[in-house]
């Protein structure tokens, strides 16, 4: 008997706190909606929203990309490929850099393993196409003519190789290169 | 042609509006659900988005209508045909209003209670032809439902039956002109509310069906307009449940002059669609095991001792 | 065996060695630089400090250095103990006071030594705020690039590869915090084996330059196991493939070969693979290409109709010489090799299957303590033994440092005490060798000067007097006293020659084993090295007398109508005038090859093959050891590897190939052996080509095709196209490249090995083949005619172009020379020539540049005869072995692409600078 008792009080309560539920979903009907009316009405984008892809050229307008590949093998869905090469005068960049927005999650994992600040995600998310094919990016629709979001990283200024116009010993925090010949302490 | 119980100008026009308000209630229960989810729901096609429903139809015509290799044909296609006939059927006996309806049975609570017991036939089906561990799963769960709520479905009745002393629904309707059985009767109207959910498998009681569990239950297979005729079939059905509470424990058409009959029996029937899209929106699913202990344990008893007070008390009141 | 104490768990450690190779051997992780497994201790970095305890009682203990401390029984140390680490992250903050920001932009990135060792002692920010050292690069030729700047000084460099390899050219330089390593003034790293310094240097100071050019991260390129095919040794190495090429070639440890090294042609010869003169395609006899099916049709008509001989190629692998073998019949299925070579591999495959002889393997030649080496130049014939064999005359030291009790890994100190003594090595050569820095004993003669030297010492050797007057030019009989002294005083003698030492050389090299085993009575160490990768393999398929020059007499004399031709240039076999004849009496002229050659060019239908990366094989090197490389990846064009081409596709697979070879040939029956053991593979699955952190796989080709197609299967083997699979746990010798966890670089094999040095945890490294039985006889040497008129052709070998595929590779073609004449200065004067002008030979068109060296005898002319693939280059067999050189007032208009110059050429005797 007692727990037939039992049984009523939790369905008592049960009851009870479903009539409550089903109440104050209901008073949801005279709360403000939360929708956008995309399009006709923009969202607020914020800076760091991880949308569209893009690579950023450093302070001298240079390509800040010196195909590393830690981007992509960051991606947890394998959605970014490049070449590496390198100029005459041995400045890293990539020869081609493809990122495959069909497959792009866009975690921003890249934009966390870069070490030049070259990729970075923009708040632009509109990019859908009628074409799968058209979700394959190339370097020149990625490269953009900016630093993006971080106006001052350069790399190559830090970075020990020489490139055109920084020679050995002209990075920041460098001495001038050794005489090798020299036995001055 | 003329506008009397079962001319075939009545008929047609019921059989138009009952299958349009349940498309409609597609529109209906979206646009619901967005208000009470703090959303619009949707309101892109036509004013208000009341195409809405144009667009889906639209859709599920014109969607692959695919019938697995390995299913049984027959069945495969009989199933949605069966629920969608034996709701429709269902409404034959409903009493919309004076001199509006397809039949005036004296069996009218009894063929409803008929036409329910046939639609768990629909989705058993569907489920077994479907040749699919979901859909088999969907299908004994809903078996099972079905069975065990159709118990207390009738049980809930019959205290309304022994008030009105008759088994004709019109006739119930006209004994309630001076007071709604849902006083008398409320705890047979909640039970009957409960097991209407549970016939149609609405949610919070869509176990069948449970998306995240069996995938899609009994329709896991189905597409296009066969699909179409189960989603529809379902929302008939809440249809169906609501104009029979609103026959049995509300009055029916019965309400102030200022308004015609028709109009109050839509009102109330609206009322209570209203209510189970709310359940939906706020009730979340049972397990499928307190489903099923719930109606034996809790409400049969409850349904019986219901039945025992009514008929006590109209015994002591004679 | 010494119980050690480390960090509270007892080890049993071999107290022959030094503490911190014994902690790597029981898989414990201590930091190093400096130290190397082939090169002992220095205990120049300070980075492997652990602590030593005096007794159980010692709770202060001291800090030493794990590399430079013995083992000792009863030890307690500390690895993990907080004030070592802490002194060990003090040791590698220092280090990295002036390193570069350069780990993106380095190609050592991904696989460095010097990151693991950081990450290891938990030295992760930099405090350090003064300015960095800086150093300028330079430019260290085709192979090898430098980057100066992020030297951490460990010498490990100029221990490799002037102690080690003994290379002359790169030497520390300036003092303190400006220590640089290069070389005195820019130029080419002369030494053949530099490309070791590119996994020897712990960071990325010295890189591999033809890798930087396709540079791909270590964890992006497709790998497998393989074979290199650049000579007979049959180094193990590791390809990498990406995006469809090939990247780079990398050691792959194998205790018993390489070890740690391979040489410049293995490593850089490789890119031939991607030379643009592959075969992409099959064609007709009038150059047209056709479809891939089409020419299988032809090929089976051609069989079909009869009158058909085979012949193979030893540059070819086992299984397709055999699918030639079995198609055209073994009567009909002849050498590949020119005459003189097939008779020369006859000789040593019969003192492979002699009871006599034992044939070394690599690390046993490094064992040898007295070494003859009989009318070779070992570097440039088969490199890996020349190191070998550098490291052989350290022996004596070796002895002398156990004498007085010193350890023999104390590198350092075991040179002070040796100083310059060397255990012997004699060089019995036509003209200088590159080991000639090291020998103790050199014999300089003309071919017939040395050969009946070669004999004398063979007397001696015998016991039987020499004395019966030979002072043959100059050479006094008490050298070969010396020599026959060492090699019997000797406990692990060897003696080397080799197929371009001539037939009458390589018997009388074995007749020397059986004098010097006679008189030890023991089996003697004979190393007779063929010139390719596969001609031990080769010649074992061949039947008795079906020589070359047997096929062509067969072509004349039978009417033949159809000669299938099987990976290899017939222009270099035989003299180019009896190639012209058959060819031109055959009908058809059926050439399955990879790359293009004067052959592929005669043929009336030419059936592209895949290279070795591209293929699952086995080949036979020159111990008679047999080893499996597997495919590296897809060729991407129509070509199908050669004995697909001529057995029924679809019944067959790699490995029944090779199953039915071992079937059907005695010789081969543990060929089998080669193949991974069953159930070595975890659960069933494949071992992934790429490794778990393989990047790009969803945009490599969606510039093509956005829909991935789906992963390239391999049901040929045990390894996958993808990353799916187990990586290998028990059997090594599926072990593509090493890596394990916190041990990205190549250093990380020693968590796959038995213990450092060893052998690799169930690892394979090779069947041999050939059992021994019976002891044969010693071989007549003929009466040797001494040379009185003309010029005696000796024909030069050289580690870039002497090869024929590895020709093919760009970076080794910038270190080719086009074909010369090198004479000596005194012949130079009687011709009047003079170093750069043209000679040629009596009655020949073939002209080529004169090269004055002193070393030359007066009456050779050593020819290059330079290689195909680029520069000047001739068939060496279109002259006379005694030739008479004229001179050749204008240099002659040569047909070919691209004109080397001699300005590579590497060798210690030049007779004067060129200009």
């Amino acid at each position: 008997m007692s727990s037939f008792f039992k049984f009523v009080l939790l369905v008592k309560d049960t009851l009870i706190s479903q009539v409550v539920s089903l109440w104050k979903v209901f008073m949801h009907l005279f709360v403000e909606t939360d929708t956008v009316q995309y399009p006709e009405q923009q969202p607020h984008m914020f800076s760091r929203w991880r949308g569209r892809i893009i690579l950023t050229r450093d302070p001298d307008g240079e390509e800040r990309c010196v195909a590393c590949n830690l981007c992509a093998v960051a991606c947890p869905v394998d959605c970014i490929a490049l070449q590496k090469t390198e100029t005459e005068e041995g400045r890293w960049y990539p020869d081609f850099f493809r990122i495959n927005f069909s497959r792009c999650i866009m975690c921003g994992f890249c934009e966390e393993a870069c070490p030049t600040n070259a990729i970075q995600l923009t708040p632009d998310f509109e990019m859908a196409e009628y074409k799968r094919q058209d979700m394959v990016w190339e370097k020149e629709d990625l490269l953009i003519n900016g630093t993006g979001k971080y106006h001052e990283t350069n790399f190559y200024r830090v970075s020990g190789k020489a490139i055109p116009g920084k020679d050995k010993g002209e990075a920041r925090n460098e001495l001038p290169p050794v005489d090798t010949r020299s036995l001055l302490p | 042609m003329a506008w009397e119980v079962g001319s075939g100008l009545t008929i047609s026009a019921i059989l138009l509006v009952v299958i349009v308000t349940a498309a409609m209630l597609i529109w209906v229960e979206r646009r619901l659900l967005g208000f009470w989810q703090d959303r619009l729901g949707p309101n892109r096609v036509g004013p208000f988005g009341l195409l809405q429903v144009v667009a889906d139809m639209i859709k599920i015509f014109t969607k692959e209508d695919w019938i697995p290799p390995f299913a049984d044909r027959f069945s495969f296609v009989l199933a949605p045909a069966i629920i969608m006939i034996v709701i429709l059927m269902s409404f034959s006996v409903i009493p919309f209003a004076p001199g509006l309806g397809v039949v005036d049975s004296n069996v009218g609570v009894l063929f409803v209670l008929a036409m329910a017991s046939l639609g768990a036939y629909s989705v058993m089906l569907g489920g077994l032809a479907s040749d699919n561990k979901y859909a088999l799963l969907g299908s004994l769960r809903a078996a099972a439902q079905m069975v065990s709520y159709e118990v207390f479905m009738g049980v809930s009745i019959l205290g309304v039956v022994a008030l009105a002393g008759s088994f004709n629904l019109r006739e119930i309707v006209i004994a309630q002109e001076d007071g709604w059985y849902v006083i008398p009767q409320f705890i047979g109207f909640v039970i009957f509310l409960i097991a209407g959910i549970a016939e149609s498998h609405r949610l919070p009681f869509d176990i069948p069906e449970a998306e995240q569990e069996i995938c899609a239950g009994y329709h896991t297979e189905y597409s296009g307009m066969k699909f179409g005729m189960f989603f529809v079939g379902e929302y008939l059905g809440l249809v169906l449940i609501s104009s029979l509470i609103t026959v049995l424990f509300f009055g029916g058409w019965n309400g102030p002059e200022f308004l015609p009959p028709i109009v109050w029996f839509s009102a109330k029937a609206f009322f209570f669609i209203a209510f189970f899209i709310l359940l939906r929106a706020a009730i979340p699913r049972p397990r499928y095991d307190q489903l099923m202990s719930y109606g034996w344990l809790f409400l049969l008893p409850l349904s019986l001792i219901n039945l025992l007070v009514t008929g006590a008390v109209i015994l002591l009141e004679n | 065996m010494a119980k050690v104490t480390i960090d509270g768990v007892v080890y049993e450690l071999n107290p022959e060695n030094n503490l911190l190779q014994e902690c790597l051997s029981q898989g414990l992780d201590v930091p190093y630089f400096c130290w190397h497994p082939c090169m002992g201790s220095v205990g120049a970095c300070r980075q492997c400090a652990v602590k030593q305890y005096r007794d159980e009682n010692d709770t202060q203990g001291t800090i030493v250095m794990a590399c430079m401390t013995p083992v000792s029984d009863g030890a307690i140390l500390s690895v993990d103990d907080q004030q070592t680490k802490a002194f060990r992250a003090g040791v590698i903050e220092s280090l990295m006071t002036s390193h570069p920001h350069d780990c993106p932009v380095c190609e050592e990135g991904g696989e460095c030594h010097l990151q693991d060792m950081t990450q290891m002692s938990g030295h992760n920010y930099r405090r350090h705020d003064k300015k960095k050292v800086t150093h300028r690069n330079q430019d260290l030729g085709p192979f090898i690039g430098h980057e100066m700047n992020r030297c951490i000084t460990c010498y490990r460099c100029v221990r490799y590869y002037d102690d080690y390899a003994g290379g002359t050219d790169l030497s520390a330089q300036a003092s303190h915090h400006h220590t640089y390593f290069g070389r005195f003034e820019e130029g080419t790293l002369e030494n053949e084996f530099s490309g070791n310094l590119v996994e020897v240097c712990p960071t990325g100071v010295f890189t591999d330059k033809t890798f930087s050019e396709n540079y791909t991260r270590k964890w992006d390129l497709q790998v497998a196991p393989s074979v290199c095919v650049g000579c007979s040794v049959g180094c193990n190495i590791t390809p990498g493939e990406r995006y469809g090429t090939l990247r780079r070639v990398v050691n792959r440890y194998n205790d018993e070969i390489n070890g740690y090294f391979i040489c410049d042609r293995g490593r850089f010869g490789a890119h031939y693979v991607n030379s643009e003169s592959r075969v992409r395609g099959a064609r007709d006899a009038s150059g047209l290409s056709i479809p891939v099916d089409d020419a299988r049709v032809r090929l089976d008509a051609v069989i079909d109709e009869g009158n058909v001989i085979g012949i193979g190629s030893p540059r070819a692998s086992n299984e397709a010489n055999y699918a030639l073998r079995s198609r055209v019949g073994v009567e009909n299925f002849y050498s590949g090799h020119s005459d003189d070579e097939h008779e020369a591999l006859e000789i040593i495959v019969n003192a492979l299957r002699d009871e006599s002889f034992h044939c070394p393997s690599i690390r046993e030649i490094e064992n040898a303590d007295a070494v003859l080496v009989l009318g070779i130049d070992v570097t440039n014939a088969a490199s890996r033994v020349a190191l070998a064999v550098r490291q052989s005359v350290r022996n004596l030291s070796k002895d002398l440092a156990q004498e007085s009790k010193i350890p023999v890994w104390q590198d350092s100190a075991v040179r002070e005490l040796a100083q310059d003594k060397l255990s012997p090595l004699a060089i019995f050569s036509v003209g200088s060798t590159r080991l000639d820095d090291v020998a103790t004993f050199k014999v300089n003669l003309a071919p017939d000067g040395l050969l009946k030297a070669a004999v004398r010492l063979d007397s001696v050797l015998s016991g039987q007097s020499a004395d019966d007057g030979l002072v043959e030019n100059e050479l006094p009989i008490e050298s070969l006293n010396h020599i026959s002294e060492a090699l019997l005083n000797a406990k692990n003698p060897l003696i080397i020659c080799g197929t371009s030492a001539g037939v009458e050389m390589l018997r009388i090299a074995t007749n020397m084993g059986r004098s010097l085993g006679a008189q030890r009575g023991a089996a003697v160490n004979l190393a007779l090295l063929p010139t390719e990768s596969n001609s031990v393999g080769h010649a074992l398929m061949v039947r008795e007398g079906n020589t070359l020059g047997k096929a062509f007499e067969r072509i004349e004399r039978e009417s033949i109508k159809t000669a299938i031709i099987l990976e290899n240039d017939l222009y270099r076999r035989a003299p180019s005038a009896n190639i012209v004849a058959a060819f031109e009496l055959l009908e058809n002229r059926v050439v399955v090859d990879h790359v293009e050659t004067n052959t592929t060019k005669a043929a009336t239908l030419l059936l592209p093959s895949t290279a070795f990366s591209e293929q699952e094989a086995t080949s036979v090197n020159y111990e008679g050891r047999a080893q499996l490389s597997f495919q590296v990846n897809d060729c991407g064009t129509s070509a199908k590897t050669a004995w697909r081409w001529l057995f029924d596709e679809k019944s067959h697979s790699p490995e029944g190939v090779i199953k039915k070879c071992s079937e059907d040939m005695s010789d081969f029956a543990k060929l089998v052996h080669c193949l991974p053991k069953a159930g070595s593979l975890v659960a069933g699955m494949k071992v992934p080509r790429q490794s778990h952190r393989y990047s790009g796989r969803t945009a490599m080709s969606a510039q093509a095709n956005v829909h991935e197609g789906k992963q390239a299967v391999d049901e040929d083997s045990v390894m996958s196209f993808s990353m799916e699979g187990v990586y290998p746990q028990k059997d090594a010798s599926v072990l593509a490249s090493p890596w394990a966890p916190s041990w990205t670089s190549n250093q990380s094999i020693s968590k796959f090995q038995s213990e450092i040095n060893g052998a690799l945890k169930q690892g394979q490294s090779g069947v041999h083949l050939l059992s021994r039985s019976g002891k044969g006889s010693k071989y007549e040497i003929g009466a040797l005619e001494t040379v009185t008129q003309g010029l005696q052709v000796v024909p030069a070998q050289h580690i870039f172009g002497s090869e024929e595929l590895s020709g093919h590779a760009l970076p080794i073609q910038e270190r080719m020379t086009d074909a010369y004449a090198a004479i000596s200065p005194k012949t130079a004067s009687t011709i009047g020539v003079q170093a750069g002008d043209f000679v040629r030979f009596r009655d020949s068109e073939i002209c080529v540049e004169v090269c004055v060296r002193v070393l030359v005898p007066n009456d050779v002319v050593l020819v290059y005869a330079g290689n195909r693939a680029a520069g000047v280059h001739f068939n060496l067999r279109d002259i006379e072995r005694v030739e008479i050189l004229e001179r050749v007032e204008t240099a002659p208009a040569m047909p070919v692409s691209r004109s080397l110059g001699l300005g590579q050429l590497l060798v210690n005797d030049l007779y004067e600078e060129r200009g």
